[in-house]
């Protein structure tokens, strides 16, 4: 069988990675709003995604958790219509909106048929400028978010993720939940929600991207009509985030027969000139693909997991790097010990030629396959945005992936890998894992 | 032959819109392999998959686990490729590949640039019969598959729980046995059982290509053939004919209670009959009974009745039914109590609004909206071409034919109020049905 093999190495160096030519637009509506459009008039409908930068992190320090309840309030009622009301005009029309609450940024995701796309662009602005905060509606949804508060504090990964964000960022917005805690929901007010809305969803900090069946003309109208009487200016975005979590392991003590590890350390930003490099390493490094080290080492050759992978987190005001797996209570030392010492050897030997180029044909090769279909086109555009990326990156991105070399590499992984300042967060009954120091 | 359909997605009488066309071809090879190419020009990507008409329930009993660890088995290597070798492939070539296992199915799937098909369906032809396992192969995945089921299942009460509904459920089906199998059975599960259950059911015969993307229905075909068309069929293959259930003449009821349990819950399955080959009405009146009663958390039955107002008894309803479904299915509700109502109060007035919708029947303004709703979803549908493609995969390996699949929206249709209200009647009896509850272990118990 070996000539089939041969055929294989063949084929694989005949194919040139495929070129993302995307023909975005950007559009300025009249009023001065920017939106990035790609147009497809194939299916009749179009994908809209917006975003307001700040998020939970606007939350005044004794109202935790009231974007939130705020932003999940936005489809409970709008002009003279109730919640039921809003949900039954938004049903007829076969229209689908999201809202969610990020560390970073408050989403609006909305998907609407051609045929009738003014009048659920007309819904979507009442829902976005006139929100009514019923206070039945607030209850019923103080309700439900009491009752996720209640599942994280019985959640593995939520407890994890709870304990290292408040020891790596203690009092900033980073350090806890943008969900709040019970005692924080409890305490918020309507005139709070109010305030939160008008602070969170301004026009100083919107980012607009469309995909589908929709000309730049009409987006560029839609986007007056929609957003224009939105305040000019909102909260002024927090400080940067203090980095404050040492080296160590810290054990939480949970009744499960696996444990939940969480780990990391300071990342490094999007517009660092080494970003790339470091995205390649991680790739390498912790990548959630079957080829990945950490996925070889800890899964493949030895069964300690069913998944684990790392990734570069760089938020608006922090940047971490961090890993997730669980194990056995009785191979979860055996793993940690395996993580710390892969974290350890690529600091060292950085990445051979054979994986680093195995990863830029698997980098610039997949690029191109994410833009498939209106709904993942305009999440990317409007990503993008929110990157400070520039309007031509897709053109050029693959060309920095290519550029980056096992030096660049390796540097990176010695300014970026701190074996010593690794932290992991453990939640469950290892064996032979104690916290320290 | 390649036989075409282009199915109208049944538009017109709504609101105006143009006809949008479902571009499937299907064929199929002298070996038995069927295939269906889904077409979709608007990127240069293709979804590659091999599902095999084998899951867990078609497993020999004893061997719970089977079919789910010969599929993390089939990334090992064959007489072609080293171990890891084809998920590294597809990854030089910028593509992502994985696998899925249920009761009825097993299903294999890259996904990569348009001209880099060839290559995938060289390396799946090729496992389908090459597999080489090693004993150390073995018995490192059998860890991982033991962590995964750590992972999902044993750490998480609500899926422990579920696998005790659904063994209460199917007293006699293999649907009655978790997918991953039985953690006893699974640490048992031996290289012989895999080969065992590999050269029976992967075979051209048993398993459907479904090819969706940027790709022309020729070449595709001339591929196929190239590919998997020397495979030898597995003489003797029969007709999948799992243990029946015997008719269920007693209301099932479980508690379960466990310390990690934030929300308690209420939880109820009836047996309900499935979506077959040519007669798919009831499963569509099903399906909207499901939407009717617990589909939207607000303006759904359920939500409006107990979610809503002063005495609110819930913080969260729904209902829910799947009809894709070789043998009998289940329909279900589930109800999350506000704090301080206790869940037997919560099943009481679950119970009071499901015997109230008996009586009064489906409101009229609800039903077209849903029925709308359904109408729009198949546009929305076309924007994920591996949504479609596992729209198929999942009907072809349940026992229903591409026509059935281009039926359904017709056939959803078609429904009336009275199809919902006489499938409701056939189908919510608690004489047919297990409930659940799964309560926080309070201190001191």
């Amino acid at each position: 069988m070996k000539m089939l093999r041969y055929a294989i190495v063949a084929l694989l160096a005949l194919s040139a990675p495929l070129r993302a030519e995307l023909p975005i637009q950007e559009v300025k509506s009249p009023g001065g709003l920017t939106a990035w459009l790609i147009e497809d008039h194939g299916i009749p409908f179009t994908a809209l995604e917006i975003r307001f930068a700040g998020g939970t992190s606007l939350d005044p320090p004794d109202q935790r958790g009231v974007v939130n309840l705020m932003t999940a309030l936005i489809e409970e009622g709008a002009g003279d219509l109730d919640a039921q009301g809003f949900a039954e005009a938004r049903d007829d029309l076969a229209a689908n909106f999201g809202f969610g609450a990020g560390i970073d940024s408050v989403s609006v995701s909305a998907q609407f048929l051609t045929e009738n796309r003014d009048q659920a662009m007309a819904l979507l602005r009442s829902a976005l400028i006139n929100p009514r905060f019923d206070a039945a509606a607030v209850e019923r949804v103080r309700g439900q978010v009491l009752a996720n508060i209640d599942s994280d504090a019985k959640d593995p990964g939520s407890i994890a993720a709870r304990s290292f964000d408040r020891a790596a960022f203690g009092t900033h917005a980073y350090g806890s939940s943008g969900d709040g805690t019970a005692q924080s929901v409890a305490g918020l007010s309507r005139a709070d929600i109010v305030a939160a809305h008008k602070g969170a969803l301004s026009r100083d900090r919107i980012f607009v991207a469309a995909a589908g069946d929709i000309t730049a003309e009409d987006l560029g109208k839609l986007l007056d009509d929609l957003l224009g009487d939105l305040p000019a200016t909102g909260t002024p975005l927090p400080a940067r985030a203090d980095w404050g979590l040492k080296g160590g392991v810290t054990v939480i003590d949970f009744p499960s027969p696996n444990s939940l590890v969480r780990f990391g350390h300071i990342g490094i930003k999007r517009d660092d000139p080494e970003f790339f490099a470091a995205f390649i390493l991680n790739e390498i490094l912790g990548g959630g693909r079957f080829t990945a080290r950490l996925m070889t080492e800890v899964r493949d050759k030895r069964g300690l997991t069913y998944g684990i992978s790392s990734y570069l987190a760089p938020m608006d005001h922090a940047e971490l790097m961090l890993g997730q797996f669980s194990s056995a209570n009785d191979k979860v030392g055996e793993a940690i010990d395996i993580v710390a010492s892969e974290w350890a050897r690529m600091r060292e030997e950085g990445v051979t030629a054979e994986e680093l180029a195995a990863t830029k044909t698997y980098l610039t090769g997949s690029y191109p396959l994410r833009f498939d279909g209106n709904g993942p086109i305009a999440r990317i555009l409007v990503g993008m945005q929110m990157e400070g990326l520039p309007i031509d990156y897709a053109q050029t991105r693959n060309a920095k992936i290519e550029a980056v070399t096992q030096a660049d590499v390796l540097r990176v992984a010695q300014r970026l890998l701190q074996p010593d300042a690794l932290h992991f967060t453990v939640v469950g009954q290892p064996e032979g894992v104690v916290s320290k120091p | 032959m390649l036989r075409r359909y282009v199915a109208p997605i049944l538009l017109g009488a709504f609101m105006g819109l143009p006809a949008v066309a479902d571009e499937v071809t299907t064929f199929t090879l002298e070996n038995g392999l069927e295939a269906v190419v889904i077409e979709d020009h608007r990127a240069p990507v293709v979804t590659h998959m091999l599902w095999y008409r084998v899951g867990s329930a078609d497993e020999e009993a004893g061997t719970s686990g089977i079919a789910h660890f010969l599929e993390h088995l089939m990334f090992k290597g064959t007489d072609m490729l080293a171990p890891g070798e084809f998920s590294a492939t597809v990854e030089a070539q910028g593509g992502n590949d994985n696998a899925f296992t249920s009761w009825d199915f097993t299903a294999y799937f890259q996904r990569v640039a348009a001209d880099r098909l060839e290559l995938m369906m060289k390396m799946e032809a090729n496992r389908m019969r090459g597999l080489i396992l090693s004993e150390e192969d073995v018995r490192t995945e059998r860890g991982v598959i033991l962590e995964e089921r750590n992972q999902r299942t044993d750490s998480d009460p609500g899926a422990l729980f579920g696998e005790q509904r659904r063994a209460a459920q199917y007293m006699n089906h293999r649907y009655g046995v978790p997918i991953i199998g039985w953690r006893h059975e699974i640490e048992d599960l031996s290289r012989e059982d895999a080969l065992a259950f590999y050269q029976k059911y992967y075979a051209p015969n048993n398993a459907i290509l479904i090819v969706a993307g940027d790709v022309d229905p020729e070449q595709v075909k001339a591929l196929a053939e190239t590919y998997y068309g020397p495979i030898a069929p597995t003489p003797g293959l029969t007709e999948r004919l799992r243990p029946a259930e015997p008719p269920q003449l007693a209301e099932r009821r479980l508690k379960m209670t466990d310390p990690r349990v934030a929300q308690p819950y209420v939880i109820r399955t009836y047996i309900a009959p499935e979506r077959n080959p040519g007669d798919q009405a009831q499963a569509a009146a099903l399906t909207y009974l499901a939407e009717l009663l617990g589909g939207n958390g607000t303006t759904s039955v359920l939500a409006k009745a107990l979610q809503f107002g002063e005495g609110a008894k819930a913080v969260y309803t729904s209902a829910f039914y799947d009809g894709t479904s070789l043998d009998l299915s289940n329909f279900g509700f589930a109800i999350v109590p506000v704090p301080g109502v206790s869940l037997q109060e919560a099943e009481d007035a679950m119970d009071g609004v499901i015997a109230s919708f008996l009586e009064e029947g489906v409101d009229p303004a609800a039903f077209e909206r849903l029925k709308r709703q359904l109408r729009a979803d198949e546009i929305y549908a076309r924007d994920d071409v591996d949504g479609l493609a596992r729209r198929y995969g999942q009907a072809l390996t349940s026992g229903l034919t591409v026509a059935d699949v281009q039926d359904w929206a017709t056939v959803l249709q078609a429904v009336t109020p009275e199809d919902v209200m006489n499938a409701a009647r056939a189908v919510l009896d608690r004489n047919k049905a297990v409930t659940g509850w799964l309560m926080r272990e309070e201190a001191g118990q």
